[in-house]
C-alpha cells in the first residue's frame, strides 16, 4: 500500500471543479434544438400529407356526387352518347357519357400513337447518344415542354396548329383527295375538316404534352440499367443500336412501360388543352379530322353553368370520380411496375 | 522489305458494313424524333411572340385590362397570378418541404412509406379539373362557410368571404405538393449518407443533423423545385375555375389600390383565365391582344424557369462531393 498523502497530492487529471460541473451541463440554450419533440411529429403529420390529400380529394367529390349516384342510370351514362344535361320541350334529360368516354379515349389513343415513338426515340438518343452541348440543350428543350402550360398549348392548338390542320384536310367536293380522306376515315366529309379544333389537333397538342413525363421517366430507366450491361454488349461486338434494341429496350423494359403509362395518365386528365383544341362537339368521332368533346373538357365547360345541387352538378362530379379512378389505377399500375423492376435488380 | 499492298484484315465486311449503316440510319432516325420536338416548339413560340409583337410593350404590362380585355393591358391578370403564387407557396412550400424531409430522413422502407410514395404518385397524376372539384367540393363549399361562421356577420352579405385567392391558392397548393415533395425529396437524397453519419457520429441528434447539414446541404435543390412549382402555379387554369378566379374585376388605376387590388375573400383575375376567356370566348378580340397575352403567359413561365435551369448548372459546377 503506498501512501495515501502521496496519492492525495498528486493532481488527478480527471477531477473536475463543482463550479466547471455546473458550467459544463448548462448548456447553451438552443431553440431550435429544444423543440426537437414537436418538430418531429409535424414533419411526421406533413409526411403523410400526400395520403390525407388523396384521402381528401376522393371523400370530397364522392361527397358531391354522393347523392346522385343511386339515381343515375348508370346503363345510360356507359352506353349512349345523348349528353342532355338541360332538358328542353321534345328533349328529355338524358346523362350518357358514352361520347365524352370516347372523346377522351380517342384523343389519348392518337396522343400515344405520336408520342410513345417520339419520347422513346428522343429519350434513347438523349440518354445515349447525345454528348455535351446537344444533351444539355436537349434536356432544357424538353423541360420548357414540360414547362409550358396546358392553357398554351390549348391556345396553340386553337390558333397555330388547328388552322394549319384545316388547311391540310380541306379538299374540294368530289375531288380525289376528299375521296382518299373518307376512305381512310381522315375526314368524314368529302370536304374535309369541318374545323381546325378536332380530335388529330386535340390529339397532336395532347401528345407534345405528354411526350416530356415519357422523355424524362425513360431516360430515368435507361440510366437506371447498369453500365456492366452495356460494356458487355460492347464486349460481344455489338453497335450501339444493337445495344439499345437487345439490350438497354429489354433491361429497361418497365421503366419504359411505366413511362408510357404516366404518359397516358397526363394525356387523359389534360383539361384546358383539350378544351380549346378539340372542338368541343358532342360525339362519337367517326373519322380523324372530327371534333370530339373530352370528360375533362365537360366539367371545365359546364360547372360553371350549373346550379348547386342539382342532377347536372352532381354528375358532373361523377365524371370527375371516373376520372380519378382511371387516372390514379393508371398512377398505381406503373408504380406497381416500376418497383416490380427495383426489386428484380437488387435479387 | 515486302511492299506488296496487303489488304486490311480488320476491314469490315459486307454484312458488318450493312450493320453499321443501319445503326447510323437508326441513330439519325432518333435525332429526328428530338428535331420533332425542338423545331415545332421553336418555330411555334417565334409565331407566338412575333404576332404578339405589336402590341408588347411597357403599358401592355402596366395598364388594366378595358372593354373586356380587348383594349389596354395586362395589369390586374398578372398581379392575379402573382397573389395566387405567393398564396399556395405560402401553403405548400413548409408541408412539401417537410414532407420530403419525412420521407428521406426519417421514414423506414416498410408498407406506410411505399403507401406514402403511391399516395404522392397518385396525387401528382390526379387531373387538373379533379382538383379543382376538390377546391370546390372542400375549400369553397365546406372550409368558407366555416370561415364566414367565424369572421363574417350574419346580417351583413358583404362581409362574407367568397371563393377568391384564400380558396384558389389552396387548391393550387393541394396540386402542387407532389411536385414539390418529388423534387425536394430529390435534393435531400443527392447529400451523401456519411455527411449525416458524421454528424450523428458527433452526437447530433436527427434534427440538428437535418438542420445544420441536410438542409443548408440541398438548399439549392430545393429552391430548384420551389421555382418549378412557381412555374406550374402560374399556368394553371383547370384548378382555379371554380375556386375564385373570374374573367373580370375592377382594379383601380392608381394608389395602393393598384398594388394590393384583392382581398383573399374576393374573386381574382389570372394571366391563365385572361387567355382562356379571350382566346375564345370573347367575339372580335383583336388577334394581338390574345398573342400579345399568350407571348407574357409564356415569357413569365419562361422567365421563372430560367432561374431553374440556371440554379441547376450553378449547383452542379458547386458540388464538392
Amino acid at each position: 500500500m503506498h501512501s495515501m498523502a502521496g496519492c492525495a497530492a498528486r493532481i488527478d487529471p480527471f477531477h473536475v471543479m463543482p463550479e466547471q460541473v455546473t458550467n459544463k451541463s448548462r448548456r447553451k440554450f438552443n431553440f431550435l434544438d429544444s423543440i426537437e419533440k414537436p418538430t418531429e411529429w409535424f414533419i411526421r403529420l406533413c409526411g403523410w400529407s400526400s395520403i390525407i390529400g388523396i384521402a381528401a380529394i376522393f371523400l370530397f367529390i364522392f361527397k358531391e356526387a354522393a347523392p346522385m349516384l343511386p339515381r343515375l342510370d348508370w346503363l345510360t351514362f356507359f352506353t349512349s352518347p345523348r349528353w342532355i344535361p338541360n332538358p328542353a320541350p321534345g328533349n328529355p334529360a338524358s346523362f350518357g357519357a358514352l361520347a365524352l368516354l370516347a372523346g377522351t379515349f380517342t384523343t389519348t389513343f392518337i396522343a400515344l400513337i405520336i408520342a410513345v415513338p417520339v419520347g422513346l426515340g428522343a429519350a434513347v438518343y438523349i440518354s445515349e447518344f447525345a454528348k455535351g452541348k446537344v444533351k444539355e440543350t436537349l434536356k432544357v428543350v424538353i423541360e420548357l415542354l414540360a414547362a409550358i402550360p396546358s392553357i398554351v398549348w390549348g391556345f396553340i392548338g386553337l390558333m397555330v396548329l388547328g388552322p394549319l390542320i384545316k388547311t391540310v384536310f380541306t379538299a374540294a367536293p368530289g375531288s380525289w383527295w376528299g375521296h382518299v380522306m373518307v376512305i381512310l376515315h381522315l375526314a368524314s366529309a368529302e370536304t374535309g375538316a369541318a374545323q381546325g379544333t378536332n380530335l388529330l389537333t386535340g390529339g397532336v397538342i395532347l401528345a407534345l404534352m405528354s411526350v416530356p413525363v415519357i422523355v424524362s421517366l425513360s431516360e430515368d430507366a435507361l440510366r437506371a440499367v447498369p453500365d456492366s450491361f452495356r460494356e458487355a454488349a460492347l464486349a460481344l461486338g455489338a453497335n450501339p443500336w444493337e445495344t439499345v434494341r437487345r439490350v438497354l429496350f429489354p433491361a429497361a423494359r418497365n421503366g419504359l412501360l411505366a413511362a408510357c403509362m404516366l404518359g397516358m395518365g397526363r394525356a387523359v386528365g389534360e383539361t384546358m388543352a383539350v378544351l380549346l383544341a378539340t372542338g368541343h362537339n358532342n360525339r362519337i368521332p367517326a373519322a380523324l379530322t372530327d371534333p370530339v368533346r373530352t370528360m375533362t373538357a365537360t366539367i371545365a365547360a359546364e360547372m360553371g353553368e350549373t346550379v348547386f345541387g342539382d342532377p347536372h352538378y352532381r354528375v358532373l362530379f361523377i365524371l370527375g370520380i371516373v376520372l380519378f379512378v382511371i387516372t390514379c389505377s393508371i398512377n398505381v399500375a406503373s408504380d406497381l411496375i416500376i418497383k416490380g423492376v427495383k426489386k428484380a435488380n437488387k435479387a | 522489305m515486302n511492299t506488296a499492298p496487303v489488304s486490311n484484315p480488320f476491314a469490315p465486311t459486307q454484312f458488318e458494313r450493312r450493320k453499321f449503316r443501319r445503326a447510323n440510319l437508326n441513330k439519325w432516325i432518333m435525332f429526328g424524333f428530338c428535331a420533332v420536338l425542338v423545331i415545332p416548339l421553336i418555330a411555334i413560340l417565334v409565331d407566338i411572340f412575333v404576332k404578339a409583337a405589336p402590341v408588347l410593350s411597357l403599358d401592355y404590362l402596366w395598364l388594366n385590362p378595358a372593354n373586356k380585355g380587348k383594349e389596354g393591358g395586362l395589369w390586374a391578370p398578372l398581379v392575379g397570378t402573382f397573389y395566387l403564387v405567393i398564396g399556395s407557396l405560402i401553403f405548400v412550400a413548409p408541408v412539401g418541404i417537410l414532407a420530403a424531409i419525412y420521407l428521406n430522413e426519417y421514414a423506414k422502407e416498410g408498407i406506410l412509406n411505399r403507401v406514402i410514395g403511391i399516395a404522392v404518385t397518385s396525387l401528382a397524376g390526379v387531373p387538373s379539373i379533379v382538383h379543382g372539384l376538390f377546391g370546390l367540393g372542400a375549400f369553397v363549399l365546406v372550409m368558407l362557410p366555416a370561415v364566414n361562421s367565424v369572421i363574417a356577420n350574419p346580417n351583413d352579405r358583404a362581409t362574407k368571404w367568397q371563393a377568391g385567392l384564400l380558396t384558389a391558392s389552396l387548391t393550387v397548393a393541394v396540386m402542387n405538393l407532389p411536385v414539390i415533395i418529388a423534387s425536394a425529396r430529390e435534393a435531400l437524397g443527392g447529400v451523401p449518407q456519411s455527411f449525416r453519419e458524421a454528424c450523428w457520429n458527433l452526437g447530433a441528434t436527427r434534427w440538428q443533423t437535418i438542420r445544420t447539414i441536410v438542409l443548408p446541404n440541398s438548399l439549392s435543390g430545393i429552391l430548384t423545385g420551389v421555382i418549378l412549382t412557381i412555374s406550374r402555379a402560374a399556368g394553371e387554369t383547370a384548378p382555379i375555375l371554380f375556386t375564385g378566379v373570374t374573367f373580370f374585376k375592377f382594379v383601380a388605376d392608381t394608389g395602393w389600390e393598384k398594388v394590393f387590388p384583392y382581398n383573399p375573400g374576393e374573386p381574382f383575375m389570372a394571366m391563365s383565365m385572361h387567355l382562356n376567356i379571350i382566346s375564345n370566348q370573347i367575339s372580335q378580340m383583336p388577334e394581338g391582344m390574345k398573342y400579345g397575352s399568350a407571348a407574357v403567359l409564356i415569357g413569365l413561365i419562361l422567365f421563372v424557369n430560367s432561374f431553374a435551369i440556371i440554379l441547376r448548372v450553378w449547383l452542379r459546377g458547386r458540388k464538392r462531393w
